[in-house]
């Protein structure tokens, strides 16, 4: 089957299409992970996006169910040079596309898209699978898209109700902008009592259910447009110890009186340095196209999270109000696990 | 926290000659820690024996030591250098072994240990100590028990399970080992080997054989910032050797949280260990369970291979981690712009096959195990599996044997040797099951499944009806090239390129594409976007050597880099192409453009096409890219493209290689040369023969390192050669010389502009005319020539480049006897003894070379032939203790892998020092055992009656014994082998002989010589199989007993320091 990728500058790519046939438009983005595709697709920080993987072998080891970070995938759609037709172990991907009607697209260049994207930041794009698929319209509907800073997906993608993980420690409650499942495992092994809130669930319903801290997920899209979350948490804020992951460190940054903007093309994959405050340091799972300034954030709050790449602020800590906020993803899956214990041990110590 | 302030000068071990398990990887790791040091302004000390290193260039360090690495030697330079810190771990197992025992020693005092601790060697080394280590941190290792009783044996099937591995303790060679896959196998093995044992012990330990085998590369700074440079994985599972598997890079069959297992316990282990730089660690890994098998605390073939797969140089990073810069501290310099302290994503498929000497070694056991037999090896980055996989077998420039018996191909699949790969595709192309050869092999069915997609390919392209263009597309993207698809379909070559275009060059850049680059590599691809861009330099383009083999060893990288120094010195851009990740070429800062490709010609073509270049340079690669020169000329025609392959015209290449025309060049100039003739038919040869008189050489033409080179005495012989010869090389014809039987012979290199010529050094053999030049021991200055003879040497050396019109190298090989000078053939390209004169004499050769090869007169450059009191002697490493059951003698074929070089005042001391770089060390006392033949005896009283003097005893078989009493010299008896005890091998047994001198001779009594060397090889004694070889050693324990060896940097010798 032919798929044709087209971006809202114009240009198009003819590949073939592995999923079932349909179209989606949204933002193309790049991750370098070499391993964990299937964590990425069904990390719904990827709802919107149409996920291209740098890494040409996609789908080696099969589709293994049992890490996905969500029921099912989240990314609009997948871009690969090559999918595994037999994989190592499981069920292969393209199986698991067309069972599922997903929608992905392989045999492309994706160096290519990859420094189109470096180049020019991250493009609208949409992927058209199907033999009458044509350049012409794949590249009108990536044109006609609504960028991703004016799109909604959180609702689509936070749990509608609470919902509990009983634990015997302390009660943690989360607020699910679009939350991955490890995020959850991280904090039920350490014996955390959960309670998983929606999206916009307001700041007196989660005082009523009297948690000991509160954590705020990652999630997709613009952080500005989840002014439930931002305004709920700043109705929190001083009240009791608060933790943020992605989203929820841009929100919790936002709920101080911060600001975030757009990146270029963000920072996708599993290699990220980022230096801690006391010089350690680690190398971490990214996926955000957003970002905080340092220089917006308040009095009190140490940016004490940097990446060495490119200098961004990848976390914060506000120590008077018990604050503390990663950028990059210390649950991994996928990626290194090297701040999973640095994160969430000192978070459950800290409540 | 910048760079340490007490470190300013720091000693740095290389490893020797190359030799199987330790190739060129080490001199591009010592050479990129040797610059990184630099770079922070640190004083280098370098010790190493091999001169064919770029790391013993004046270039590279600051003192250059060429001496044997012994550690009493180097305890001495220590003490007159007196270095702050010595950097461990980048001379391979030859410099942390070496580091262990001086500081075991004592020579380290005031000397800190850089990078890899001492505790890290020992515990990575030893396997108790390693054990403990690893069950400390609760890190997995094979489960295994020591047993002294069979009474022990159901204890130990408790703690280690089956299918479990028997090694008996103190046994030669693992007998009375195997594999017990059950309890009463077990039993057996046990007993067995209880029985083998000289102390009744044997290890019972977990099998792991058909286990997944994972690498990773770590790096680690002194604040503890851990990160995987690089994971591999092994195509061929546990139970071969990784130097001997095909292995691929990343890691791919792997689940995200099964790597992160592997990684975490990665970081978690080289915390332990406390190294500060680069480890390799390996895994064996099945169901989500996995063994730590290995631990290397230092650079390694691996670590070279991770550096080229992915760009990030681990031994730049481990040098400046050992002088106390953090990783974030350190510039990723491909990038330009970020930190090394991040992991690169790599957005390719590396493929590594390593290529095997058996081509060479026709008798040896060619059973991949856990040791190392392979030379050298390829490397091929492609975008799919199956690109990767196909362009790393045209890398290799090798034939490949196919197999069609199904009963043949099973065997080669449960029985690995070096012709499994190969197998692989036989197997589908038989129509076997992926599950089947999966079961025979071990290999994870997803890289089967993607060798059987390339068979499948080949069968749909032969198609009768001819192949639909969408295979052919997809064929190209499975990385075959134009010529094989044209000999496959029967299409016109034209008419595919026309379908596929040329291919892209994508940049190997350790991001993924993520950030700019300034110093990326290129690989080609059948992708759609090419990301070279054309600077509009003046550039040229120069071809690398490929994977190090027996004959092509590391002198031809280091020609290679040495002529790209000296253009980019002119103001040229230089690229090179080349396909080997253990050199230093292939670094990706040593040239301009590194392009990491096949080098057949279509693969150079595609580069020529893809950028306007000057020239290209074929002559500094070895055979291979000297092969090329005709038909790159007569492609560089077709295409209409300007470039020129730059220096002697391939016309005159032709030339020197054609016997018929060099003969008659010979004949012109009045120079003598052995009577000799072309034979293209058996009849053509005996008559020939005859005409010439036996014994005669014999070779096919167009081959280097003597493949296939053998003496014949007679029509017998020459007709047994001919009928293998000529299979050897179809379209040329066979090559017969007179064979001068004694005759000293005589290398020359020299470069020549044309006009003038430049004798760099003229080397005399120490082995006799018969013994291949690669495999001679050869020393500067001549020793035993006079005046008249040398200045005809070098009038024959003028005359024959003059003539030949040479421009740049040429190496040109005589033969002296009766006073008569013959030349016996001239090559018109780099040797592998222009390393060697450069370092013996100071004249860099090969920059000189590529210089004039662009057009600048040698009067212009200043250099001339240089006298020197001081002897530098090259000798030969062989690879006889790693290659079980091969034949030790050595002839016209060459066999040896590397070189050491001796230099100090004297002959007998340089040689001497040679020796004992070589392994080889003389004896000041002791036993020697002497066998020679009857004819030999005359020359054999001189070099006995000085060893008697010089205190050693002599031993020998009843008519050398004879002979030399009968002379007054005392010798003592000993039994031919065949006739029973006591004989030499007894004698060896029992650690009583020191030195073996033991001449090949005819066929009869070969046997026994056979025997006798393999043993001295197997027992580690000292042995000669030449009588020069003989006087020489003579001559140097003379030399050693009566003056001390001179230890002094090159440039004293030199005069440049």
């Amino acid at each position: 089957m032919k798929a044709v990728l087209g971006l809202e500058d114009g240009t198009s790519v003819v590949g073939t299409g592995f999923g079932v046939e349909g179209e989606t438009a949204g933002e193309l983005v790049f991750t370098t992970q070499m391993t964990g595709y299937m964590e990425a697709l069904t990390d719904a920080s990827y709802a919107g996006q149409i996920l291209m993987f740098t890494f040409p072998q996609i789908g080696n080891y099969g589709v293994d169910t049992k890490n996905f970070q969500s029921p099912e995938v989240k990314a609009l759609g997948c871009v690969t040079r090559e999918v595994a037709e037999v994989p190592d172990a499981n069920e292969s991907i393209g199986r698991y596309f067309r069972d599922h009607g997903l929608l992905g697209c392989t045999g492309i260049d994706t160096r290519a898209l990859t420094i189109r994207t470096r180049q020019h930041g991250a493009l609208r794009a949409a992927l058209v699978c199907g033999d009458e698929a044509t350049s012409e319209y794949a590249v009108e509907l990536a044109r006609a898209v609504t960028p991703i800073t004016e799109q909604d997906w959180i609702p689509l993608v936070s749990t509608p109700e609470l919902y509990e993980v009983p634990g015997k420690g302390k009660r943690v409650a989360v607020i699910d902008l679009g939350i991955k499942k490890n995020m959850v495992i991280s904090l039920f092994r350490r014996g955390a009592d959960i309670g998983i809130f929606p999206h916009d669930t307001p700041a007196d319903l989660i005082e009523a259910w009297n948690p000991d801290a509160l954590f705020i997920s990652n999630g997709p899209g613009d952080p500005q447009r989840a002014t439930a979350a931002i305004r709920c948490i700043s109705d929190l804020i001083g009240t009791l110890p608060i933790f943020g992951i992605c989203m929820g460190n841009q929100l919790t940054a936002l709920a101080l009186g911060g600001t975030t903007h757009k990146m270029k093309f963000g920072h996708r994959g599993s290699n990220q340095p980022v230096r801690f405050r006391d010089g350690q340091i680690f190398i971490t799972t990214q996926n955000h196209g957003f970002v905080v300034d340092c220089e917006s954030l308040p009095e009190g709050a140490d940016a004490c999270y940097t990446n060495l790449n490119d200098g961004t602020v990848e976390g914060f800590e506000v120590p008077d109000l018990d604050i503390h906020c990663v950028q990059f993803h210390p649950e991994a899956h996928g990626g290194p696990r090297d701040t999973e214990s640095h994160f969430f041990d000192s978070m459950m110590r800290r409540i | 926290m910048p760079k340490r302030t007490d470190i300013r000068k720091v000693m740095l071990i290389g490893s020797g000659p190359i030799q199987i398990g330790q190739a060129a990887e080490f001199d591009f790791s010592g050479t990129q820690a040797c610059r990184a040091l630099r770079e922070e302004g640190i004083e280098v000390v370098l010790v190493n024996s091999n001169p064919a290193t770029i790391q013993t260039d004046p270039d590279t360090a600051d003192v250059i030591y060429i001496e044997p690495l012994k550690a009493p030697i180097i305890a001495k330079i220590i003490e007159k250098e007196r270095p702050d810190g010595i950097l461990s771990g980048m001379g391979g197992q030859t410099g942390l072994n070496l580091t262990a025992e001086l500081a075991e020693m004592g020579a380290l005092e005031g000397v800190e240990i850089l990078g890899t601790p001492l505790e890290a060697i020992y515990r990575g080394e030893d396997r108790e100590q390693f054990k403990a280590l690893m069950q400390e941190i609760g890190e997995p290792v094979p489960r295994s028990m020591i047993i002294n009783s069979v009474d022990q044996i159901d204890e130990a099937l408790g703690i280690v399970g089956l299918p479990a591995i028997i090694r008996p303790a103190y046994t030669l060679g693992g007998a009375g080992g195997g594999v017990a896959n059950t309890a009463e196998e077990l039993r057996r093995i046990v007993e067995l080997g209880l029985q083998y044992s000289r102390i009744h012990q044997v290890l019972v330990e977990e099998s792991v054989i058909g286990w997944k085998e994972i690498e990773f590369e770590v790096m680690r700074d002194k604040n503890d910032c851990c990160i995987i440079v690089c994971g591999m994985e092994n195509v061929d599972a546990m139970g071969i050797h990784t130097g001997e598997s095909v292995v691929v890079a990343p890691i791919l069959t792997l689940r995200d949280d099964e790597f992160q297992l592997l990684r975490t316990a990665s970081i978690k282990i080289i915390r332990a260990l406390g190294v500060q730089g680069g480890c390799n660690i390996q895994f064996g890994f099945k169901d989500g369970d996995y063994r730590v098998i290995e631990v290397n605390p230092r650079v390694s073939r691996s670590s070279a291979l991770a550096s080229k797969a992915t760009g990030y140089p681990i031994a730049r990073v481990s040098a400046k981690i050992a002088i106390g810069l953090t990783l974030d501290e350190i510039t990723n310099t491909v990038t330009g712009c970020t930190p090394s302290s991040f992991e690169p994503a790599i957005d390719y498929i590396v493929v590594k096959v390593p290529r095997w000497p058996f081509d060479k070694f026709t008798r040896a056991d060619r059973t991949l195990t856990t040791a190392m037999k392979s030379t050298g090896e390829v490397m091929a980055i492609g975008r799919t599996i199956e690109e990767g996989f196909k362009k790393a077998l045209r890398s290799l420039d090798t034939d490949i044997a196919t197999h069609t018996d199904k009963n043949e191909i099973r065997m080669l699949l449960s029985h690995p040797t070096d012709e499994r790969f190969g197998c692989l595709f036989d197997a589908f192309r038989q129509g076997f099951s992926v599950e089947e050869v999966a079961r025979l092999t071990y290999i994870t069915p997803f890289f089967l499944e993607k060798i059987r997609n390339i068979v499948e390919l080949e069968r749909r392209l032969q198609d009768p009806r001819g192949p639909a263009e969408a295979d052919l597309l997809l064929a190209r993207q499975y990385g075959f090239s134009v010529t094989e698809l044209g000999e496959m379909t029967g299409m016109v070559s034209t008419v595919l390129e026309a379908l596929f275009g040329l291919p892209a060059f994508k940049m190997v850049d350790t991001c993924a594409a993520e950030f700019p680059t300034e110093t990326p590599y290129f690989y080609s691809t059948a992708e759609s976007v090419t990301e070279l861009t054309s600077t509009g330099n003046r550039k040229v383009l120069i071809l690398g050597s490929g994977p190090i083999r027996i004959g092509q060893g590391i002198e031809f990288d280091y020609c290679t880099v040495h002529a790209v120094t000296a253009l980019r010195e002119e103001g040229l851009e230089v690229h090179i192409v080349n396909n080997n990740p253990e050199t230093v070429s292939t670094d990706f800062d040593t040239s301009d453009r590194l392009f990491f490709e096949p080098m057949q010609l279509e693969d150079v073509m595609n580069i020529l096409l893809a950028d306007d270049y000057e020239g290209v340079m074929v002559q500094f690669g070895g055979q291979n890219a000297v092969n090329l020169a005709v038909p790159l000329q007569r492609a560089i025609e077709a295409q209409g493209l300007a470039v020129r392959i730059l220096g002697t015209s391939p016309d005159a290449m032709d030339m020197a290689e054609d016997r018929d025309r060099f003969s008659e060049l010979l004949d012109r100039l009045a120079i003598p040369s052995p009577p000799n003739s072309s034979a293209y038919s058996e009849e053509d040869a005996m008559r020939m023969a005859n005409e010439i008189g036996y014994p005669v050489l014999v070779r096919p033409s167009y081959v280097l390192g003597g493949r296939a080179m053998e003496i014949v005495h007679d029509d017998v012989e020459l007709g047994t050669y001919m009928k293998e010869a000529i299979r050897v090389s179809r379209t040329h014809p066979v090559l017969i010389d007179s064979f001068l039987q004694e005759a000293i012979e005589l290398d020359v290199d020299a470069v020549s502009d044309g006009t003038d010529v430049l004798i760099g050094g003229i080397m005399e053999h120490i082995e006799e005319a018969g013994v291949h030049s690669g495999d001679s021991a050869c020393v500067i200055p001549t020793q035993s020539l006079s005046d008249s003879v040398i200045e005809r040497v070098r009038d024959y050396t003028r005359r024959i480049a003059l003539e030949l019109g040479v421009v740049g190298l040429v190496n040109i090989q005589l033969a002296v006897k009766d006073d008569t000078v013959y030349v016996l053939e001239a090559n018109p390209r780099a040797s592998r003894t222009v390393p060697f004169v450069s370092k013996a004499t100071g004249v860099p050769l090969a920059k000189v070379a590529a210089r004039v090869m662009i057009g600048r007169p040698l009067a212009e450059l200043g250099c001339e032939e240089r006298s020197f009191d001081h002897v530098a002697v090259k000798e030969v490493l062989l690879p006889f203790n790693k290659l079980p059951g091969v034949d030790t003698v050595l002839g016209p074929e060459m066999k040896s892998t590397g070189e050491v070089m001796g230099i100090d005042y004297d002959f007998g001391r340089a040689y001497y020092k040679a020796l004992i770089a070589a392994d080889n060390a003389l004896p000041t006392s002791g036993n020697v055992f002497i066998s020679v033949t009857t004819d030999q005896q005359a020359e054999l009283r001189f070099i006995a009656r000085t060893l008697v003097e010089l205190g050693l005893s002599i031993y020998g078989t009843q008519g050398t014994v004879e002979a030399l009493q009968d002379d007054g010299i005392e010798a003592h008896l000993v039994r031919k082998v065949q006739e029973g005890s006591p004989n030499v091998i007894d004698m060896m047994r029992r650690g009583e002989i020191q030195l073996i001198v033991n001449t090949p001779v005819d066929k009869a009594s070969r046997q026994d010589h056979y025997r006798i060397m393999r043993m001295a090889v197997d027992f580690g004694v000292p042995y000669i199989t030449t009588l020069a070889a003989a006087r020489a050693a003579a001559l140097a324990i003379e030399a050693i007993s009566k003056s001390q060896l001179t230890l002094e940097p090159l440039g004293h010798y030199l005069g440049t320091r």
